[in-house]
Order: structure tokens, then C-alpha cells, then sequence
């Protein structure tokens, strides 16, 4: 079996089981609009104010709600021994990852196309600067938490209380990313500086952590 | 080397007392603006050199180590090292580069920087031949942590009397500063709670990981913070030389501190290793331990 078609049946198995019990989507959604109503009541801003936090809290609702997701990613491959069935077959590691990382892009991305007119009702926004710069913004950054999450999934399985351990490994490789999305975010909505440069970050935080995940990421998948 | 052992630590403890009579006696000028408060200076500054020393080494050591997994990687990374060394060390001085480099930076200063990273890969290949390249980069760590926990607690008592705050959240080298010292208690964290036969090979790709970030945290606060302009330390201003002086030779205390600190740890985690090894044949041996092996008292290598 060629690269694509490893990648392209792994994904179509991991939509196929989310289809099905819908477990991640869930629990991101649920745990998200919490966030959203809790930051709602905590800050209970003004149309003005809200422009400036809202950035912030869309994407910290975001990155706490796709841990759930990530968490899932490679803990559901334990059950019945799936991921040595994985290491033994002849299959390229980097295909099953890039599967594991689109597939959870798209779960993150379903969960913001939900939220984000949710967010947009409870705070009131009103958007000022070019809205159309919000999609490259979202797809880049929801690229780079799900692209280094996958990794450090993979990773924390081999450890103790492994559902704490993504968070504390992830967040702070994050920090760039999460500041591009932020600060990107907040400057469409307000509109006072171009966002550009936030882009060319994400940008290029992508394709620095994407080269160094597939580069390594073999290394950590057989490192039992 | 068992004896070189006290004798050093003997001559750091003199050289750190010289450096301290220096850092706060007379003889060293005071701050004209600043006053007495800028004396931490000499503990700040010389620990966070330090502390970025330990993580350059602990990079070095980390990709290092994942090189070696394969023969042929191995091959590859020394003449990449190579190539990134000379080709580094050449551009510093072409004329559309030296534009790009920040204001005060000597092209000179950044080709030996550059000249740095295959010198320091191929001595740490040296000397730290197969696990050991491990333990250098856990060592390393650990101290360079410590040293940055220094540098984020003298910079606030600094920053109190002189800038009037404790923190300020734009500034680019704070929040660096502190993004590094997060991502490296990750990796002690990821180390301390593996359960990995292969935790060596985790570390040191997230030590990759780690110093992949540091260039664009750095990248991406310095845009944001010439939109927010923050007041920042030592805008190319220059130094006293008799305040130079005694900088350098705090650094070099601490330096040989660190250094100290480093080669202990760097034992202790050896005879740690052997303990465990030991513990893994005899449970591999069979039958009870019918007494302790000593590895603690084999003669010193």
C-alpha cells in the first residue's frame, strides 16, 4: 500500500468510529460551550471591551476543548493492542500521523464552525477589520495546536497520568502559535493594526513543527 | 579525577567570594541613576548566560543523541553540523545579511556564535560517547532550570525600584526568558513521568522541539512588542569597564559553579544508571538478591 492510501484509509477509519459513537465531538462541544457561558458571566463586557478579550477567549475555549480530542487520539489505539498491530505492520508511520493529524483537524474545525456563531451571539461581536483574514487565521491555527497535540499524544502515551501530561507538553511549545491566533484574531476583530504578520507566524510556525513532527515522529512511535 | 574533584570545589568557592567582595565592595562604581539596586545585575546577568550555555549544550546533546539511533543519520547530522557552521560563519559578513542583522550585533560576534554550534557538536560527540550523551542533556537540564529560576527571580527585584512594576508582560527578553524555563520543566516533567524503556529518545525529541520554539518566541514577541513599546534594559548602552569587569568575572564564578554542580549530577545520574542495571540483572538472574551489589564502590574510573 502507497503513503496516501495508508493515510487516506486510517482517516476514513478514525471519521467512520467518531461518525459513529461521537465521543470526541461531544465532549469538545459540551466542554467548550461551558467555557463560552463561564467567561460570559466572569467578564459580562461591553461590545467595545468584548472585541479585545474575545480573541483570547475564542481560542483558549479552543485549545482547552481539543485536548479532550487529542487525548482520545492514540488512547483509543490501546484497546486491543491496535497500536503494535501498527508498529509491526509495514505501513509508513508518518502516513498513520498525518492521518491522526488531519483527522483531528477536522473534528477541531467542525467543533470552531460551531461555536464561533455562538461566540459571536454572546458577545456581541462586530467585526471591523477584513473578516475574510479570520479563515486563513482559524485553518492555520487550528494546524498547529492539532499538528504538535497529535505528537505530544503519542508521546504522553508512554507516561504516568498521561491525560495531564499533553496539556503541560503542549502549552508551552504552543505559546508562539497561541499568541499569533490571539493577537491575529483581536486585531481583525478590532481592526486597528494589519494582521498579516500574524499569518506569516502561524505560517511558519506550521511548516517548522509539521517538517519536525514527521521527522521524528517515527522515532517516538516505536520508542516503547 | 576523584581528587580534581574538592580541589576545584575549594577554588570556586574562593573565586565566588572574590567575585562577591568585587559585585558589592567600594572599589566597584555605583549606578549613577540606578543606585546600589543595580548591583543584582551581577547575579542576574551572569545566570542567565550560564542557564542559555546549559540549554545550548543540552540541544546539542539531544539531537545529537537522536542522530546516533542510525548509522546512517549519524553520517548525515555531522555534515549538516558542518555545513551549517561554515555556510553561517561566511554569510555573517555578506553585505545583505550584515542589513538584516539587529543594531550593535557584530557580524564578527555572530560568525563565532555560528563557528560555536560544530565546535561544541563535535567535542560533546568526544567526550560523551553512546548513553552519555543522555545523561549530559538530563544534567544539563536540570541545572540550566535552576539558573533560570534565578534569572526570573532577580529580575523582578530588579525591575520593582528601577521600572516601577515587577513584570512586564511585552517584553521580549522576560517572556522569552520564561518560555524557555516552561518548555525545559516540560522536559524534566516528561522525563520524571515516563514509564518508557526509551525515555531518552522522548526527551531529546522534545528538547528539538523546545529549541525549535525558542526563535520564534522570540520572533513573534519582537513584533509585538515594537507595536507596544515597553522600556527595555541596556538599549546599546554601554558599560562602565570597571563594571565590565567585575560582570565577567562573576560570570566566570558562576561558570565554574555550574560547571561544578553539572559534574556532580553528571555522576550521581551515572551511578544511578549502574544501580538500576544492576537491580534489572539480578532480577533477570533469578532467585533473591542474597545481598546488595555496591556499585557505589567500584573504584573511580
Amino acid at each position: 500500500m502507497s503513503h496516501w492510501s495508508v493515510t487516506l484509509a486510517t482517516l476514513k477509519k478514525d471519521i467512520r468510529l467518531e461518525w459513529r459513537s461521537k465521543d470526541a465531538l461531544n465532549s469538545m462541544l459540551f466542554f467548550s460551550l461551558l467555557v463560552v457561558v463561564i467567561f460570559a458571566f466572569a467578564f459580562d463586557p461591553l461590545a467595545e471591551e468584548s472585541r479585545h478579550i474575545a480573541g483570547g477567549l475564542i481560542w483558549v475555549a479552543f485549545l482547552f476543548a481539543a485536548v479532550v480530542a487529542l487525548n482520545q487520539t492514540w488512547a483509543r489505539e490501546l484497546r486491543n493492542q491496535v497500536l503494535d498491530a501498527y508498529r509491526v505492520s509495514p505501513a509508513p508511520a508518518n502516513a498513520l500521523f498525518l492521518a491522526k493529524a488531519l483527522g483531528n483537524f477536522i473534528f477541531v474545525s467542525v467543533l470552531e464552525a460551531l461555536m464561533a456563531p455562538l461566540f459571536v451571539i454572546f458577545y456581541n461581536l462586530h467585526v471591523l477589520g477584513p473578516a475574510w483574514q479570520l479563515i486563513p487565521i482559524a485553518i492555520l491555527g487550528t494546524w498547529a495546536l492539532v499538528v504538535n497535540g497529535t505528537f505530544f499524544a503519542a508521546m504522553s502515551l508512554r507516561t504516568r497520568s498521561r491525560e495531564i501530561m499533553l496539556p503541560l507538553l503542549l502549552f508551552p511549545i504552543s505559546i508562539p502559535a497561541v499568541l499569533g491566533m490571539v493577537a491575529g484574531t483581536t486585531a481583525v476583530l478590532t481592526g486597528d493594526n494589519p494582521a498579516h504578520f500574524y499569518i506569516v507566524l502561524l505560517l511558519t510556525y506550521d511548516v517548522v513543527f509539521t517538517t519536525a513532527c514527521l521527522a521524528l515522529f517515527e522515532t517516538v512511535l516505536h520508542a516503547e | 579525577m576523584k581528587r580534581l574533584f574538592p580541589i576545584l570545589a575549594v577554588l570556586t568557592a574562593i573565586f565566588l567570594a572574590y567575585a562577591l567582595h568585587l559585585a558589592l565592595g567600594k572599589a566597584t562604581p555605583t549606578d549613577a541613576q540606578q543606585g546600589d539596586v543595580y548591583r543584582i545585575i551581577y547575579y542576574h546577568v551572569p545566570s542567565a548566560w550560564t542557564a542559555f550555555l546549559l540549554f545550548f549544550i543540552n540541544f546539542i546533546a539531544s539531537v545529537e543523541y537522536l542522530a546516533n539511533a542510525k548509522p546512517s543519520s549519524q553520517t548525515a547530522a555531522k555534515w549538516i553540523v558542518l555545513a551549517i557552521g561554515i555556510i553561517g560563519a561566511i554569510a555573517s559578513f555578506v553585505p545583505q545579511v550584515q542589513h538584516r542583522l539587529p543594531a550593535g550585533m557584530r557580524p564578527s560576534a555572530v560568525a563565532t556564535t555560528v563557528l560555536a554550534i560544530p565546535a561544541f557538536y563535535f567535542l560533546v560527540g568526544k567526550f560523551f560517547p553512546g548513553e552519555r550523551l543522555d545523561v549530559l542533556a538530563v544534567t544539563s537540564a536540570e541545572v540550566g532550570v535552576v539558573f533560570c529560576t534565578i534569572v526570573l527571580v532577580t529580575g523582578p527585584i530588579w525591575a520593582r525600584p528601577v521600572w516601577g512594576i515587577w513584570w512586564a508582560p511585552g517584553d521580549i527578553r522576560l517572556t522569552s526568558t520564561l518560555v524557555l524555563w516552561l518548555i525545559y520543566v516540560s522536559y524534566l516533567v516528561l522525563r520524571r513521568f515516563s514509564t518508557s524503556a526509551q525515555t531518552q529518545m522522548l526527551a531529546a525529541a522534545l528538547a528539538v522541539f523546545g529549541a525549535l520554539d525558542v526563535p520564534l518566541v522570540y520572533f513573534s514577541i519582537w513584533f509585538f512588542r515594537t507595536q507596544h513599546p515597553q522600556p527595555v534594559i541596556g538599549g546599546g548602552g554601554s558599560m562602565d569597564p570597571r563594571m565590565l569587569h567585575v560582570l565577567l568575572m562573576n560570570w566566570l564564578a558562576f561558570l565554574c559553579f555550574g560547571f561544578l554542580v553539572c559534574w556532580s549530577r553528571f555522576r550521581l545520574e551515572l551511578v544511578h544508571r549502574e544501580v538500576e542495571e544492576a537491580h534489572a540483572m539480578e532480577s533477570l538472574a533469578g532467585g533473591a538478591p542474597a545481598k546488595p551489589s555496591h556499585p557505589l564502590n567500584r573504584s573511580p574510573q
